[in-house]
């Protein structure tokens, strides 16, 4: 130790000070909780008595047909949507980062920030307001397509059971794109200009220049978006909430893991809270989302190489 | 001279796909406010005309500021946010100079088990944190809300406020000792000032999922005396839904707290995004 010695002699009572009120809040109200959860999803009630039940819960919610097939729709339902902002909102934020980092590009700062409105709305607002725009009662959507000769093209999307999903996601993906653009944005400004100079000398320039030198040099940023898309999709709840309501509707074709578990352990209409199930759900979630972010962790971070300027 | 006609070419491609997509961004929201500012049968008849003066009313505004408690909803937001806000501010840059600046034995375990909540997030655990705040009696107060949004910043603040502080010299601080300082003049003295940029990109992170969240509104503090903003707005537009004005107007009620927001803090906000914060 080479600490030098005016602080070290007196007992340092100010690291404990300046330490303990964040750790106990994050320790008490995230970690202890976190714990407890995943504690009362081996438990069950019996009359006023809270006993252990072993693996019963979960036994219950991957076999029992009644939970089976609720969960393994959500579950697929969460893949489902995880799966259209991966094919969708990567690919649009990484062509509007590379639009906007041409050099010399005029009015960039505002095409930023306008596109960027969307992500701070809340998840109410663009629920409702795009169930308004795509309502057949309002008429703004089939308004639209008629004015291009497309009326036979509007549905009721969100009311289809076939559509409501994949409807659910893009509207999701029309709110996050900023993400995606404004980290890729930023990756691709801290590129040096020589490497590009260096290509354009080889006579690399435009697309080339983009898929050959471009695109691996911001792959670790597309890695960072991945994960938290899939963080953020695997505890969603908000949007189809605020859209369809807690039942996920039409006949549950958007329930996702968060609505479910919010079903399950406030109850909704007929059906009683349980919150033991609920646990069950929310360890079921957490399993999923630590899978996933040690398979980041561990197989895609090391794979990537890090370019160092 | 082909080379620079098409480099014009390329660039007026660029702008029309930008402003293409900008008018996508951007269209709902034009939609809403023009919409809330209609007589019924206008919203209905030409809904992406401008109100003018036959179609123009604020019928919608009225039902919204007579039935619903939209005043109490954002003073309940604000406090809300803003007492998180300083929390997750001055705690975590609390824990932050402690693990940066100090040697102590556990300090990287101190540190990775604070770095654990940046990718778990707080929601797995809401079966607990209800039978928390029911035990401790917080249930249905702003303290509930403001406890859980605390822990949730935390982590990141930490991270981020941490790695900010060792890029700070030790002369100064060793300079501020010799002159007899103790180590809290110290941190709020010198160091606090010095890190103002990242706690700056710190609090944009955290301030509009805190405003927007319904989760946690919802499930700890759903009584009327504690509704949010958020949730007063989804409960309101649940129970109107018919009345299309006053729905229209509340949904414009609800974007204008958050507009004013960025209009202040965008280029923070831009900033803290792009400044590689998360690497």
């Amino acid at each position: 130790m080479t600490v030098p010695a005016p602080h070290r002699r007196r007992p340092r009572w100010h690291i404990a000070v300046f330490l303990a009120p964040a750790v106990a809040i994050y320790t008490a109200v995230m970690i202890f909780p976190l714990f407890n959860t995943l504690r009362l999803a081996f438990y069950t009630r019996e009359g006023q008595e809270r006993v252990f039940a072993g693996l019963d819960n979960f036994r219950t919610l991957f076999l029992d047909p009644l939970w089976a097939e609720q969960f393994w729709n959500a579950l697929g339902n969460n893949f489902w949507f995880f799966l259209i902002h991966m094919a969708v909102q990567n690919p649009i934020g990484i062509a509007l980062a590379a639009l906007l980092s041409s050099p010399r590009l005029r009015f960039a700062a505002f095409y930023r920030s306008a596109i960027f409105v969307p992500t701070i709305l809340s998840f109410v607002i663009v629920g409702f307001a795009w169930k308004l725009i795509l309502s057949p009662i309002w008429g703004i959507a089939p308004g639209m397509l008629d004015a291009v000769g497309l009326k036979g093209l509007f549905q009721p999307w969100l009311g289809q059971e076939e559509t409501a999903l994949t409807t659910l996601a893009l509207i999701s993906v029309w709110q996050f794109v900023g993400i995606p653009m404004m980290l890729i944005y930023a990756a691709l400004l801290t590129i040096p200009e020589e490497i590009l100079e260096a290509a354009e000398c080889d006579g690399i320039t435009g697309w080339a220049a983009f898929w050959k030198i471009k695109l691996p040099l911001i792959l670790p940023s597309i890695g960072i978006i991945s994960i938290l898309t899939f963080v953020g999709n695997f505890n969603a709840f908000d949007l189809i909430y605020a859209a369809q309501g807690a039942l996920a509707g039409p006949d549950f074709s958007t329930d996702i893991l968060g609505t479910f578990l919010y079903r399950t352990f406030f109850g909704f209409q007929l059906q009683l809270g349980n919150p033991h199930m609920g646990a069950a759900i929310a360890s079921a979630m957490f399993l999923i989302i630590l899978a996933g972010v040690s398979l980041y962790l561990f197989v895609v971070q090391r794979r990537l190489r890090h370019y160092q300027f | 001279m082909s080379r620079a006609r098409t480099r014009t070419a390329t660039t007026l491609a660029a702008h029309a796909v930008l402003i293409a997509y900008t008018l996508v961004a951007l269209f709902p929201v034009f939609v809403i406010l023009i919409n809330s500012f209609k007589t019924r049968r206008a919203i209905f008849r030409e809904p992406l005309a401008l109100p003018h003066a036959e179609s123009f009313s604020l019928i919608g505004y009225e039902t919204v500021l007579k039935q619903g408690d939209f005043l109490l909803y954002f003073q309940n937001s604000m406090i809300v946010t803003v007492v998180s806000l300083f929390l997750i501010l001055l705690l975590g840059a609390m824990a932050a100079f402690a693990l940066s600046e100090y040697r102590f034995p556990g300090n990287a375990l101190m540190g990775l088990y604070l770095a654990l909540g940046i990718m778990i997030p707080i929601r797995i655990g809401t079966v607990a944190i209800l039978e928390l705040m029911v035990s401790t009696g917080l249930v249905n107060t702003l303290w509930a809300l403001i406890l859980v949004y605390t822990a949730q910043g935390l982590p990141l603040a930490v991270f981020i406020l941490s790695s900010f502080m060792k890029g700070i010299s030790d002369d100064l601080k060793n300079a501020g000792r010799i002159d007899g300082l103790s180590e809290y003049v110290i941190f709020f003295r010198l160091v606090l000032p010095l890190v103002r940029p990242a706690l700056a990109t710190v609090a944009v992170f955290n301030m509009i999922p805190i405003w927007n969240d319904l989760w946690f509104p919802l499930i700890l503090a759903p009584a009327e005396a504690t509704k949010t903003l958020t949730l007063g707005s989804q409960v309101f537009i649940g129970q109107f839904v018919t009345d299309w004005n006053a729905v229209l107007s509340a949904l414009a009620l609800a974007i204008l707290p958050v507009m004013v927001l960025y209009v202040l803090f965008s280029r923070q906000i831009i900033r803290g995004l792009t400044s590689g914060a998360v690497k």
